[in-house]
């Protein structure tokens, strides 16, 4: 996959700012997309007219299991989250679900990414290259279960 | 192996497991709510129209039971319509446990857990919510997962695990007066990080768990979801035997850890000399000593939740509000009817309604920033509640400062942040 970046430098960011509270009422995946990140980011809405990835930091996701937070990034047109580091939940529901790719980097690879850039993803071969600033970075392979839930199109749709 | 491998391994026919292993374990009880309910439902509806599986039937309806908590009274037609939608499908599917609000006994999904003996030692326990990890203080490995993973358990009776590294947190010593379980797991995720525990099993033993009531350790798991944890876990004893057997539970294959059970980290507790703690906007991280945060000016006393209306909650709050008079907004809403109960039957109520609080139903309310008390924009709150990331409970730049009831009761009589121990 291939795309614009948008990054959030920070830690921690949890499922109440990425999904809030109140929308957990509502399923349908286009109205949830409607609050994608409207608890820090009132600006999301018009940066992911032109942008498919979030690059971000440690623990991303943390907090409550709502499924809505996965749903409403993906439903918003986000393909791939590329951070330091996943709460556990988030990361399940992201791969079982099949909503969005979600990569673990190096913090080398966090520092050297900015806002905007075109990066190409490659699970295959486990190399991100940015063309915008023409350099590659690896990312941390997916385990083997995770890797073929993916490739199986989620959970469902795996056969053990 | 410890009690969450041996857990594990059993529900999965192994003899042995080690951390990082990656399983099919069978499923032994499945939660759902108002919430990852009607997630359920959605997803089994999109699968079924993409031919992906058929839902005629659930593995086992006898193993699932459903709360109604996080919208409940019903705040608008969308979560009315969500109750209605529930109910079609526990009855569809033959769900015979469901605790509907406004009949008999309901309350919060983790608090139903304990309170009804829903979840026994030694089981595997799943559910639609990230503070499953609760009722692991039963002696059961209990984890939170989204509305997807739920639905394939429903249908298949088992899933995928990993097989966490544990951190053993040996807690030595009796708690102070004026000191709650709440105090001590703000401590440790002072300590430890809300990524401190992520994707681990935190494991809670020594003589200060063995002196803990089942209630105050239900609160210690029940906020390792605040460090990331997998599951939180204490092995069962007489106290835990005794409190299910209360509620006619007394058949089940506890699980303990084996002499040479192994953990990645012990941590190390002395609680003797432990103060009333409070958390600061807006991570559960950011601890202090409620002596150095004394005199904030607050609006609400939140005083509800899985983590703190469990009935010696209440109890603490009474003691404090006994007499006396609140000075700012004071909202109390019991975890279940059954407490709600024995907090009538004993007097709690009344103390609290004469103390000027409001008394109000079970749900999740505010606690999420669903309804019910939800915070104006600078609003400051002391909570009972397990969050306070901005807009938890109400507008982003609301404040919430997590505590234990005591302090919440304490800084209820003087609006400000307040050390019980200062009243």
């Amino acid at each position: 996959m291939k795309g614009k970046v948008i990054k959030y430098e920070q830690d921690n960011i949890d499922t109440d700012v990425i999904l809030p509270g109140p929308y957990l009422k509502l399923h349908e995946h286009a109205e949830l997309a409607e609050h994608a990140m409207e608890g820090m980011d009132p600006d999301f809405h018009s940066k992911v007219k032109e942008a498919n990835i979030i690059v971000t930091g440690k623990n991303f996701g943390c907090g409550s299991s709502r499924e809505h937070a996965p749903i409403a990034l993906s439903a918003s047109g986000i393909e791939a989250i590329l951070a330091l580091s996943f709460a556990r939940i988030f990361y399940r529901n992201s791969v079982d679900g099949a909503y969005l790719l979600p990569i673990e980097i190096d913090e080398k690879t966090y520092s050297a990414i900015s806002e905007k850039d075109e990066l190409e993803i490659d699970t295959n071969t486990n190399v991100i290259k940015n063309i915008t600033k023409n350099q590659t970075y690896s990312m941390k392979p997916f385990p083997d279960l995770i890797g073929k839930i993916i490739e199986a199109g989620g959970l469902f749709k795996y056969k053990p | 192996m410890n009690i969450t491998e041996k857990i594990l391994a059993r529900a999965s026919g192994k003899d042995m497991l080690e951390p990082g292993d990656v399983i099919f374990a069978n499923v032994d009880k499945i939660m759902l709510h108002d919430v990852s309910g009607p997630g359920v439902i959605k997803t089994f509806e999109k699968l079924e129209k993409d031919g992906v599986v058929k839902v005629d039937k659930l593995f086992d309806p006898s193993m699932v039971w459903v709360a109604e908590d996080h919208f409940v009274p019903s705040v608008d037609k969308i979560s009315a319509e969500n109750i209605v939608q529930l109910s079609k499908f526990t009855k569809k599917f033959g769900i015979t446990k469901h605790f509907k609000y406004g009949l008999g006994q309901y309350g919060i999904c983790h608090t139903l857990s304990h309170e009804e003996g829903l979840v026994s030692p030694g089981e595997l326990y799943i559910g639609g919510d990230s503070h499953t990890n609760t009722t692991g203080a039963l002696g059961a490995f209990a984890c939170g997962l989204g509305h997807t993973d739920v639905a394939y358990v429903l249908l298949n009776g088992n899933l995928w695990f990993k097989v966490p590294e544990t951190l053993y947190f040996k807690i030595n010593g009796k708690l102070p007066e004026h000191v709650m379980a709440k105090d001590l797991i703000l401590k440790i995720i002072g300590d430890i990080t809300t990524e401190g525990g992520a994707g681990h099993a935190m494991q809670f033993g020594g003589n200060g768990i063995s002196d803990m009531s089942v209630e105050s350790r239900l609160t210690l798991t029940n906020m390792t979801t605040e460090a990331g944890a997998k599951n939180g876990i204490i092995e069962p004893d007489q106290k835990v035997f005794d409190y299910l057997s209360e509620r006619g539970v007394t058949e089940y294959d506890a699980v303990y850890d084996d002499d040479d059970a192994q953990y990645k980290k012990t941590y190390e507790y002395d609680v003797t000399e432990l103060e009333p703690l409070v958390a600061k906007p807006f991570s559960p991280q950011n601890v202090s000593v409620v002596q150095e945060t004394t005199g904030i000016e607050l609006d609400k006393s939140y005083i509800g939740s899985c983590t703190g209306a469990k009935y010696e909650d209440l109890e603490a709050v009474a003691k404090i509000l006994k007499g006396k008079k609140v000075k700012i907004r004071t909202e109390i809403l019991p975890a279940a009817i059954s407490i709600y109960k024995k907090a009538t039957e004993n007097g709690l109520t009344q103390i609290f309604i004469d103390a000027g609080a409001v008394v109000g139903p079970p749900t999740c309310g505010a606690c999420c920033g669903a309804h019910m008390g939800v915070l104006a924009k600078d609003e400051v709150c002391v909570s009972t509640t397990n969050r306070n990331f901005p807009g938890r409970m109400g507008h982003v730049e609301s404040k919430t400062y997590l505590t234990s009831p005591l302090v919440a009761a304490a800084s209820a009589v003087t609006g400000k942040l307040t050390d019980p121990r200062d009243l």
